[in-house]
Parts: C-alpha cells; structure tokens; sequence
C-alpha cells in the first residue's frame, strides 16, 4: 500500500495542525472528490476552505494531480494512483 | 481637567475589505487599536452581542480564495473561534452555497441567545446558541417571489433585520426585492413596499422589487420603522403597511446608512450622497444628518468632518451606540473612521488609511475588558 501525499499551502498549513504534507494511506486509485472527503474528517475547517457547502471547489483553488489543474482533467472525479501527489495551490490574483 | 475612568468603555470593530480592527476607548475620543484581525479576509459584517454577562463579537468573514465563514471572539479579538462544520451553510438539497455574510443581528435583551444573520444569496438566518449555528429561514428561502428577486451591484443579499420587542414582527430588507415582513415570527413573509418607489422599473410602484439600502426601528414607537432607499427616504408609523417620504430637507435622497436611537423617539441619522452619477457626499462635503422629529426636519452636523471628502459610506459602515448621549459611527471607503460621543455634534478621527470600510459596529462594554485603551486625564 502506497500513501497519496496531499501538499498544502503555507496559509492553510495551520488549519492541518501545521503540517505542510497530509498523507493518506491508499492500495488504489481514489477520486479527488473522495480524498478530499477524508480530509474532511479529520479536518472540517480545512474542508470548507477548499469547498463549499455543495461539495464544489472554490473557483480560486486550484488542485493539481501529477503537474495538471483537475478542471483540465475530470474535476473532482480526476482519479489519484497510489504513491502519487496532489499539491493544492491558490490563483495568485487580488489587489 | 482631572477626570477618573469611568465604568463603561467603548468597542468600536471596524470591518475592511482586507481586514478586522478593534478599537477601545474610555471616552469615545481617544482610542487604542489593534489589527488586522483577518488580514486579507472581507469582513461585511459584525454583531455585538454584550447579552448574557459577556461581550461577544461575531464577524462574517470572507477570502475571495478560501470563501465565507463566521467567527466570534468572546475576549475582545484576542482568540476567535469557528465552529468546524461552519456557523451559517445551506442544508442539503438546497444546492446553494453562502457567498457572504451582510448582517449579524443580535435579539432583543429579553431574547439572549438568539443572533440573525442575513446573507448572499438573498436568505434570512436564525440562531439561538449565541450565533454558533443558524438554521435557514425557510418560509423567506422558498417565498415564491424569490426567483424575482434581483442583485443590486454589491450582491443579492438580505442586509437588513429588524425584529420588534415581542418578536412577532420581523422586517427584512433585501437588493433588490424590498421590504418583506412577517407577522409570525419569521415563518411567512409578505412584501410590505407601499410607497416606495422604484423608479428604475417599468412599474415604479411595484409589489416588491425596491432597492432598499438599510432599514432600522424607532426604538421607542411600535410600528415605526424608516428606510434609505436608492433615492428615497421613507417612515412607516404602521408597521410597514404605507411609506411616506421624509427625504424633504436633506441635500440629496440617496444614501446607505440608516440609524435609529437606540431609545428616543422620532430620532434617526443618515449620511446623504449624491447619486445615481456621482455618489460622493454632495459637493464632496461630508456630513451626517440627523433628524429628531421622525424625518419632519433634518440638521446637518459636519463638525470634525473633512469638507473635501469623495469617498462613499456603505449601509453598513455606521452605527450607534448605547450609551447617553449615543455615540455615532461611522467609516468611509477610504478608510477613515470618525466617532461622535455627543450624537453626531463633534466627529473625531479614531483612524485613516485603512482599506475599504464595509462594516462598523460600535458597543458600550465594562471598563474592566479593556484596560489597555488610554484612560482620559
């Protein structure tokens, strides 16, 4: 069993008890969507930055899975493979 | 001048565009600030909730990144606290999401507990655990009339909660859909916009459908409210049933700010702009008007006041106080933020530069939460 690593941002680290990597065991392929529902057992206030009530991403973050943006691939149902990263990552914008 | 500290002290929270600052004061004139709370987070809205022994400030907060949320302090800011599953969400089978908070709305004195919130898009919230958890309103969220309801520029939202002393009645404003009241509680709504007009529609006296910037209570008179609508000022003696204009006086009918006395009949405050092309004080001269006749006369009170200012006052930037006489507040786009003790007579300067003021709340608190603001001497 591989564990899917999940990198987060520097501002949202204290909302995971400080940690800059979360890790999730895995002995398969899972979807975005799913994995971010593990997060949010462990950690609500985290989950709910990154989606809103309806289970939607926020429109300024952004999830990459192996180097590519999830919208460019199938959303929140963009599978993850064992042993791979997810680097979650905000749009730099805003004045 | 020898003067001791006196048992009361002030809470002034200052909402931004980028941010959350607290200021205290023993005298309403000088003032200690601290912030940003929130940094780079919208804060549109605070509730001061001094029932139940206890000072608690709730703030809506909102990251254009990380989306909205609602948290309270219950030492003035310096912890916060946020319920995990979050204060204010819709529930399943809604298939919404809030976008923003626009009001936070402690009850009555003899309802302590019970917080309302309003939020984007346009939906009425109730708590009755300090603003921990609300519940949607149901009977407003499916009002057949909502899907009429439209967004004025700054967002569909319901801003606007009045609630009277028996809290039968509750009024909501909303942009835009006007005014809507409930006779029960909050469990069925009806538009309540007779005599305010919509000039902008085909129908300017349509059923709902106004755009009504802020509505408050006279606190001594049952069944009065008044409103600053886009261009218009307007009272009810009625309870919302007609609304008659009382903008006659004032150098312009266009505003967002509307406060009541939190005791003395017939008394309100407004901060009057120029629109619909320019939106600055008129003649880039800022002034509060206040009225202590239910709106029959207005007097202009500028006193501190910068007279070449071009900057807006937003609905919620501007608030009163509980104290006698009523402190009077209020923040500018600009980010200056100017505080009256003596009702509106003498503005002072509590601070400047900050970002975008989008909501001020004001609260009289015991001096011992606040030892650190300058005494007066």
């Amino acid at each position: 069993m591989a564990d899917i690593s999940v990198v987060l941002p520097s501002v949202l680290q204290p909302l995971a008890g400080g940690q800059s990597i979360l890790t999730t065991p895995a002995d398969g392929a899972v979807t975005v969507g799913l994995l971010l529902d593990s997060l949010a057992g462990d950690y609500p206030v985290l989950a709910r930055r990154l989606r809103d009530e309806t289970g939607a991403l926020r429109r300024y973050v952004n999830i990459y899975v192996n180097g590519d943006e999830v919208r460019r691939l199938r959303g929140l149902e963009t599978e993850v493979a064992a042993g791979q990263e997810v680097v979650i990552i905000q749009s730099v914008a805003g004045g | 001048m020898g003067c001791m500290a006196t048992e009361q002290s002030y809470v002034l929270a200052i909402g931004t565009k980028k941010g959350l600052w607290l200021a205290t004061s023993h005298d309403r004139q000088t003032w200690s600030m601290s912030g940003p709370h929130f940094l780079m987070s919208e804060v549109p809205s605070i509730g001061i909730d001094t029932r139940d022994g206890r000072t608690r400030i709730m703030v809506g907060v909102r990251s254009e990144h990380w989306g909205p949320t609602v948290a309270h302090s219950d030492d003035l800011g310096a912890t916060w606290t946020e319920p995990e599953q979050g204060a204010i969400k819709f529930p399943d089978g809604t298939d919404a999401a809030v976008e923003r908070i626009w009001q936070i709305y402690p009850d009555a004195e003899s309802r302590p507990g019970v917080v309302w919130a309003g939020a984007e898009p346009i939906s009425v919230w109730k708590s009755t655990d300090g603003g921990e958890h609300f519940e949607l309103n149901r009977g407003l969220w499916d009002h057949p009339h909502r899907s009429e309801w439209g967004a004025g520029y700054g967002g569909a939202a319901a801003h606007s909660i009045v609630v009277n002393p028996s809290g039968e009645n509750v009024h909501v404003a909303m942009s835009t859909g006007g005014v809507y009241r409930s006779l029960d509680g909050g469990s069925s709504w009806e538009p309540r916009n007779k005599g305010i007009s919509a000039y902008f529609m085909p129908d300017p006296n349509p059923e709902f459908g106004q755009c009504v910037h802020k509505i408050a209570a006279d606190a001594a008179v049952e069944g009065r409210l008044y409103a600053q609508n886009h261009h218009g000022v307007y009272r009810t003696d009625d309870n919302g049933e007609n609304w008659d204009s009382i903008a006659e006086g004032l150098p312009a009918d266009f505003g967002f700010v509307m406060l009541t006395h939190p005791r003395r009949a017939g008394t309100a405050w407004v901060v009057p702009l120029k629109a619909d092309g320019e939106r600055i004080p008129p003649d880039g001269k800022l002034a509060v008007h206040r009225t202590d006749d239910a709106g029959q006369t207005w007097k202009r009170l500028d006193s501190g006041l910068p007279q070449g200012e071009y900057n807006a006052v937003l609905r919620d930037a501007a608030s009163v106080d509980s104290a006698e006489p009523a402190g009077v507040y209020f923040g500018t786009r600009g980010g200056s933020v100017y505080a009256s003790p003596d009702e509106g007579e003498h503005f002072t300067e509590v601070a400047s530069h900050l970002p975008d003021v989008l909501c001020v709340r004001a609260a009289v608190v015991s001096a011992a939460l606040v030892p650190d603001a300058p005494v007066p001497v």
